[in-house]
């Protein structure tokens, strides 16, 4: 069942062309890995499917409605789909608690008391509930990433986003992150992710999209992708990586 | 290799004893040439031909310890002008940057006028906002209480300080990197509620040690309203100086000022200091 479908999403900043034509579709509980050098677009993709980016051209259904009309108001889209950033993004001046309760708070209108039971399980469910009252500062770079994560998820949104959210990790942190991504797939999350943990993204992906100057170059089920690549391009690139 | 230390603690290592020799110079170094700088001044400033009659003018002990109690008292005056005007500099300088940084083409004129506010009263000396204002307004004719020079005075202070207080919100909200802004949309928060819980809370503690700095101009500032009447610590000095004929309490004046400023210049540093060590 699709519940995403992007067609034709065209983004320039300035002559730089970055998405040149992208056509998607994500169906429910479905897992996307996009894959690509940097540069390739995989970053703005995302940016541009939550509207952190205004897209030039192109239309983005969600349950048959479209999105990416221009003037619509994206906070609602928003609060549908979490997005998880490189860089944690934690508010600095926050605990971790505090930072996942903002939004439910501020958003949703929803009372401290009433969230705090549902999301202390949140941070007990990723290992994390001795360290709700901790500044970002305060923990390790796989730690902040899933607060990051556990912050998103508290807007319990429909699917999720997760722009190469390992990548700036020590190597010995990644495994937990990928853990709490694996927990998620179990859980039937629809996800969409920007990746460069190939392993990963074979073991996981329903589906992965090599991205290649702005354009889907190839899509394929992880064992056919990585396997039998049917673009020059796509068995370059993973001749690179592998 | 280590150097035997004759019992005072652990051994230094060669590179800590090379260390702590070139320390002992550079203070030996540091102490004596400072010593030469004020043996020259004791011995030299004396010479000149009206040394005599600049001592007994300026630094004359006795008229000292005689204004020096009144000047305090009327210190106090300062203290309590500064004490006012600070939070209310405080809240018009934030609310003149949060005007700039609207993006609401409706809004457009409270953004004009954020522009148009700091430019004039960045561009106008305070003692000119000051003569203006404290002059100006009271010569309506405004009845009492409405013509003193204490509000009128406060108001031309928070009018100037709240232009530079508003530049360095600004310069605070703008340093709060992008990505922040974009964690916060992602989630869903409106704009309003990006700047109050997100930004705000950040970018005002950054600026800490910048507005700590003009509010140490601010209090210096405030013996500027002497001029238009309240009797302060500078207005006191002067009638001590008037009754006395000496300068002396424009010493003790400035003595008290940089009781105040100094150590609150070195927590101003202070807290840069720390600002900058964390960011590293």
């Amino acid at each position: 069942m699709v519940w995403l479908q992007a067609k034709g999403l065209r983004k320039s900043f300035g002559t730089n062309v970055v998405l040149d034509g992208i056509d998607l579709s994500i169906d429910r509980g479905e897992m996307v890995c996009l894959i690509g050098a940097s540069g390739s677009g995989k970053s703005t993709l995302l940016r541009c499917l939550n509207l952190l980016e205004p897209l030039d051209d192109g239309e983005i259904r969600l349950d048959s409605v479209d999105i990416a009309e221009p003037g619509l108001d994206p906070a609602p889209v928003r609060r549908r789909i979490g997005m998880v950033f490189q860089s944690y993004n934690l508010f600095p001046h926050m605990t971790a608690a505090e930072n996942v309760l903002l939004a439910p708070r501020r958003v949703k209108r929803m009372t401290r008391e009433t969230l705090l039971p549902e999301v202390t399980e949140l941070f007990r469910r990723f290992g994390l509930e001795d360290r709700m009252d901790h500044y970002p500062d305060q923990l390790s770079g796989g730690q902040q990433q899933r607060v990051a994560i556990v912050r998103a998820l508290a807007m319990k949104p429909e699917m999720m986003l997760f722009d190469e959210i390992t990548s700036a990790l020590d190597p010995e942190l990644v495994g937990e992150v990928l853990d709490v991504l694996r927990q998620l797939r179990a859980e039937g999350m629809t996800m969409v992710l920007a990746t460069h943990e190939m392993g990963f993204a074979r073991e996981l992906a329903d589906k992965i999209c090599f991205l290649d100057r702005g354009r889907i170059l190839e899509e394929a089920p992880p064992e056919v992708l990585f396997s039998a690549p049917k673009e020059e391009r796509t068995r370059a690139f993973l001749s690179r990586v592998l | 290799m280590t150097f035997r230390n004759e019992g005072r603690g652990p051994a230094l290592t060669r590179r800590q004893a090379y260390e702590a020799r070139l320390r002992r110079r550079s203070n030996t170094i540091a102490a004596l040439s400072t010593l030469a700088v004020v043996v020259a001044i004791v011995l030299l400033v004396p010479l000149a031909p009206r040394w005599e009659a600049v001592k007994k003018s300026f630094f004359n002990w006795d008229v000292f310890a005689r204004t020096f109690p009144g000047l305090l008292e009327a210190f106090l005056l300062d203290v309590a002008i500064f004490a006012w005007s600070a939070p209310l500099i405080f809240g018009l300088g934030l609310v003149i940057a949060l005007m700039r940084d609207v993006r609401s083409p409706a809004l457009y004129p409270l953004r004009l006028f954020g522009i148009v506010y700091t430019d004039v009263f960045r561009g106008v000396p305070v003692i000119l906002v000051i003569y203006l204002v404290g002059f100006g307004i009271p010569g309506l004719g405004l009845p009492r209480p409405w013509n003193s020079p204490y509000i009128w005075g406060t108001v031309a202070l928070v009018l100037t300080y709240a232009a530079y207080v508003a530049e360095v919100f600004r310069t605070g909200i703008e340093s709060i990197h992008q990505s922040q802004r974009a964690a916060a949309s992602s989630l869903g928060l409106s704009e309003g509620d990006t700047m109050r819980y997100v930004i705000l809370p950040q970018a005002i503690r950054r600026v800490v040690p910048a507005n700590m700095n003009l509010f140490i101009a601010l209090q210096k500032d405030v013996a500027l309203l002497s001029f238009i009447g309240p009797v302060e610590i500078f207005r006191q000095a002067g009638v001590y100086k008037s009754l006395l004929a000496n300068f002396t309490p424009y010493v003790g004046a400035a003595l008290i000022f940089l009781a105040i400023t100094i150590p609150a210049t070195r927590y101003a540093d202070y807290l840069l200091a720390r600002q900058m060590k964390a960011r590293n």
